[in-house]
């Protein structure tokens, strides 16, 4: 079975979600502690899951950018295995250099929790699920400070918003990945679209690629 | 600073008896910071002196009662050796003076009490009045407060799923923030306040203590540090929801691995509070150094050091075998803990500074031997019913269906809850803006159904009926999404009770809840009492909120309030005669509403239940403000599908559609459906009518041969754009 | 036009979680000796008043300060 190691950072806020969906995608789910140099033994991918590390105090994902155990991220993610950012799991990246931008706050100033419709802009990573540029996906957003801002011509866009842009980022973008496309961060919570009850399951390709 | 001539127990609030009283209690003067606990302890916020002998009216116990009244939070079983936590609490004072940390604390502080009971939090709702929107103050206490309780739940990891928000002038200068909080935890896990075991130690986790809060005692502060200056005496308390997720984390981490004797969380009058009723319920005594509480500035006095209201802070007994472990997790989660004491055997409340003591109480008198005071039940008159002859009937009544949507007591509350996470661990089934949200229960198939609601006009003008409609109107909410409700927490918000007839609505609004949680077999697990929100030139109204929760064993069962299909049928179940009496139409507190039938609502209760669970219903929706037309509007919205009903009731065409009557429920079913769905009802005693058919993009009403015709978006428009429009 | 730059403190004794967690990142970081850290805001304001210093005391009075947990200062740059 595969191992996909859940970071925590103090203050992060959706890992027992994350490791509920990696784990219905298939995974043998290990908790991953900040203040550890190591990722567990084994760690075939990684997530960094949602929510509001160090309060979000400086910049959002500033202060766990440089904890302990983004190093072994880093090299884990240098050896080409797959590391997934959600919301400040993203802001987490981009802050220590693994994606490119930044996210920066909404252009309303304020929170926005709302289901979202993304668009596929790029078919050719493993985490859309084989799906067709074009295609749509429902997924909700959660966050303050989800606008990314960065050069979307050289930058890997494989998600964009539908319709009205949520919250003022460049070019409507949602999700981006890293030129090898093994590290992916998006602002949507794909955790929160993975099981019927909740409405859109289609957050499951994300997870799945973790174990794929 | 100059001493004011005032003796200091005046200064304090405490009356001349009450003075006497503790000197007779201690059987010497009290010592100036004994004297500043005892003010506070013994303060209406903290000991209920003025409406206790009230509240022993509610019923409090049930078959899955497993913690009533009197603990931090109260307690129901759910089934699988799982209990549900609850409690709604009220920060109003702290959010008038500045609402964003005001009504950010006020969630915190809920969250800390459902903490203590060893529970995970998994549900917040709040429930806000303010001034009308037209007031510039009104608006910037109601922005500022919604960002608060966004800012502070989001940054905590807890889903914010329901509430409430009403505007009216009655609140201009006393604005409402009620906040609930629901969590879960297995039975023989639960933790109590109740201190025990000598020798066990007293630990202090969380955020240092400062001088927040220090507002009723800053006579103490100016007594005790003469040449201190104003700049250093801050009363406003700052959240830090960061504190508390970390906190939240560490002590569940504490409980599940069996480490703690008892929690209890620092709330108002801080140490003083928690550690005195910790000892008092455990018939322990304490002691405790006050030297060795962590500062977060130096040269506070011992007399704030027990009385700051810092926050995020939670008091836990240990074992002393247990210290290490205890230190070693919270020091991994960032968190500081010290031992500032110990249990003792005495009873007593022992407080030492620099080696010499400074306080000793028994601490039943902090928590039990204040004086408890009658309030004056001058009744008001009994309204009359309204005069309908002095009501203009609308014109247009389209038009005042869509004013009535553009209502901000009516309106979407989008642009509020779209602020919040409501959907954080995923567990969130229905979100805001039905009846009642529904959570899953981590880690099971069963949900729970939760609302916060009130009704505060019918209060004012007929306090007994007001309260049945208040506690049916919460357990239709609940109903609504096919839950069995089987808890509620109360808050009480009013005036003065010495004043005029506040004393005998508060009386009355008792009685009205009790009677109808009694019909319903509902408990009151936990509450909070608000008084003296009251201006010289305005009282609030009289504004019982109700938090209820409800069960459903099949999460997956649970129905929203949108219509469906095109065909379905739609079909009012219940009956009581709607009345623009204290209508939303009306806009004002005047007439008599009808009161509620709580058997009948007891009725349409166990319908609605049984209903949902064989899948008979594609949408169920409280008929409340605004009446049928205002229901048939968002259930259409809601399904982006209209509907073609035909009303009958009412004196007039406007009542038929506008009037209101607690105890109706629009209903729409499968046409396949609707005969089992009428026999199911009549088996229940339940009157149900066919009213009309959903289909269409407009919502029709024939009613006494006129048709009101509105068109879904017209009425979208009116509806989510009022807040906005309201606050640009 | 002249420069008026607003600094805004967390009033002393006020609780300040930012510099609190600014703090134990520098400590995790292996900064060592670092004392007290707090956070606040600057603002800079190009303004064309006859008192400049006077009219973004008022600006802060109004807005741009909450006094009930903050301090300012306004300086006029050269």
């Amino acid at each position: 079975m595969s191992v996909v190691a859940v970071v925590r950072f103090p203050g992060t806020l959706d890992h027992e979600s994350a490791e509920r969906a990696a784990r219905d995608a298939g995974a043998e789910v290990v908790e991953a502690w900040h203040a550890d140099a190591d990722l567990p033994a084994g760690t075939r991918a990684v997530v960094l899951p949602g929510g509001f590390s160090y309060g979000d105090h400086l910049r959002p994902g500033a202060i766990a950018s440089r904890s302990p155990i983004m190093g072994a991220v880093r090299r884990h993610a240098d050896a080409g295995g797959r590391v997934l950012g959600i919301c400040n799991g993203f802001q987490v990246l981009c802050e220590a250099g693994l994606l490119p931008g930044v996210l920066r706050p909404n252009a309303s100033l304020s929170f926005v929790c709302e289901q979202a419709e993304l668009e596929v802009a790029d078919e050719t990573t493993p985490w859309t699920g084989g799906r067709v540029r074009g295609e749509v996906l429902s997924i909700p957003i959660k966050h303050h400070d989800g606008a990314w801002f960065g050069d979307p011509g050289t930058a890997r866009v494989v998600l964009r918003y539908r319709g009205a842009n949520p919250n003022g980022s460049v070019d409507r973008v949602a999700g981006v990945a890293n030129a090898e496309g093994n590290v992916m961060g998006l602002m949507p919570h794909p955790e929160e679209a993975c099981d019927p009850l909740l409405g859109s399951v289609d957050g499951r390709a994300l997870f799945l690629a973790l174990v794929a | 600073m100059s001493a004011s001539a005032e003796p200091l127990h005046r200064q304090l609030g405490l009356t001349d008896p009450e003075a006497e009283r503790i000197r007779e209690l201690m059987g010497r003067a009290p010592t100036d910071p004994e004297l500043v606990m005892f003010s506070l302890m013994w303060s209406e916020h903290c000991s209920y002196k003025h409406s206790k002998p009230l509240l022993s009216g509610f019923p409090t116990t049930g078959p899955h009662v497993v913690q009533g009244p009197g603990e931090n939070a109260g307690a129901v079983d759910v089934g699988d050796g799982l209990a549900v936590v609850l409690k709604v609490e009220s920060h109003n004072h702290p959010s008038a003076v500045e609402p964003f940390e005001g009504a950010a604390t006020g969630v915190g502080g809920i969250v800390r009490d459902i903490l203590a009971m060893g529970a995970r939090p998994i549900a917040l709702l709040d429930s806000l009045r303010f001034g009308e929107l037209a007031s510039r103050r009104s608006r910037h206490l109601f922005t500022r407060a919604v960002a608060g309780i966004g800012h502070y739940g989001n940054c905590i990891g807890i889903p914010t799923v329901g509430g409430e928000v009403g505007f009216d002038d009655r609140y201009e200068d006393s604005c409402l923030v009620n906040a609930m909080c629901v969590g879960t935890v297995r039975h023989d896990r639960i933790l109590r306040a109740a201190a025990r075991g000598e020798g066990n130690l007293l630990v202090l986790i969380g955020n240092r203590t400062g001088r927040d809060g220090i507002g009723g005692a800053s006579v103490l502060a100016s007594a005790e540090l003469t040449d201190a200056d104003e700049d250093k005496r801050p009363s406003v308390q700052v959240s830090d929801p960061f504190t508390e997720r970390k906190l939240i984390d560490c002590c569940l981490e504490l409980a599940d691995a069996d480490l703690l004797v008892s929690l209890q969380d620092l709330g108002a009058a801080g140490l003083t509070s928690a550690a005195s009723e910790m000892a008092a319920k455990g018939g322990v005594g304490l002691r405790i150094d006050l030297d060795r509480v962590p500062l977060r500035e130096p040269g506070m006095a011992p007399g704030e050091v027990l009385v700051s209201e810092s926050q995020e802070r939670m008091l836990a007994v240990v074992e002393p075998g247990h210290l290490q472990e205890v230190v070693a997790r919270c020091t991994r989660h960032e968190l500081e803990a010290t031992a500032i004491g110990e249990v003792t055997g005495t009873g007593s409340f022992v407080a030492l500074w620099a080696g010499e003591v400074v306080v000793d109480i028994p601490a039943e008198h902090l928590t039990d031997g204040f004086p408890v005071y009658e309030v004056p039940m001058d009744p008001a008159p009994a309204p009359a019913p309204l005069d309908l002859a002095r009501v203009p009937e609308p014109d247009d009544p389209a038009a005042a269906w869509l004013a009535l949507l553009a209502r901000p007591a009516v309106a979407s509350k989008r642009w509020v809850y779209r602020q919040y996470d409501h959907l954080v661990g995923a567990n969130t089934v229905r979100r805001p803006g039905g009846d009642a949200a529904v959570v899953r229960i981590p880690g099971t198939t069963k949900a729970i159904a939760v609302s916060l609601d009130g009704a505060e006009r019918h209060c004012e003008v007929d306090p007994h009926a007001g309260g049945m409609a208040v506690v049916a109107e919460a357990a239709l909410n609940v109903a609504c999404t096919g839950a069995r409700p089987i808890a509620a927490t109360d808050c009480l918000n009013f005036g003065n009770p010495e004043k005029g007839s506040t004393g005998w609505r508060l009386a009355e609004v008792i009685r009205g809840m009790s009677d109808a949680l009694r019909a319903l077999e509902v408990p009151v697990v936990s509450g909070n009492v608000s008084l003296y929100n009251e201006s010289p030139g305005r009282v609030i109204y009289p504004t019982p909120i109700v938090g209820m929760v409800g069960v459903i064993e099949d999460a997956a069962a649970s129905v929203g309030h949108a219509f469906g299909a095109e065909g379905d049928v739609v079909l009012i179940a219940g009956h009581a005669e709607p009345r623009l009496d204290g209508s939303e139409h009306l806009g004002r507190a005047e007439g008599r509403p009808p009161a509620p039938d709580p058997a009948a609502v007891g009725a349409l209760v166990d319908l609605l239940v049984v209903a949902a669970a064989e899948g008979l219903l594609v949408s169920a929706h409280d008929v409340g403000a605004g009446g049928v037309a205002v229901a048939l509007a968002e259930s259409a919205m809601a399904g982006g599908v209209g509907a073609q009903v035909a009303l009958h009731g009412g004196r007039r065409p406007d009542e038929a559609l506008f009037g209101e009557a607690v105890g109706r429920v629009l209903c729409s079913c499968r046409p396949d459906a609707a005969d089992a769905l009428q026999a199911l009802a009549s088996a229940h005693g339940v009157p149900v009518t066919r009213v009309g058919t959903v289909g269409g993009d407009a919502v029709e009403v024939a009613v006494d041969g006129r048709m009101v015709h509105v068109p879904l978006d017209a009425a979208s428009a009116a509806y989510e754009g009022a807040i906005p429009e309201a606050l640009s | 036009m002249t420069r008026v730059v607003v600094t805004v403190m967390p009033k002393h004794g006020v609780l300040d979680p930012q510099g609190q967690a600014v703090h134990g990142a520098l400590a995790h970081l292996g900064f060592t000796g670092v004392g007290d850290v707090r956070v606040g805001r600057r603002i800079e304001i190009d303004l064309d008043a006859a008192d400049p210093a006077a009219e973004a005391t008022r600006m802060c009075e109004d807005l741009l300060a909450n006094q009930l947990i903050e301090d300012f200062t306004v300086e006029v740059d050269g």
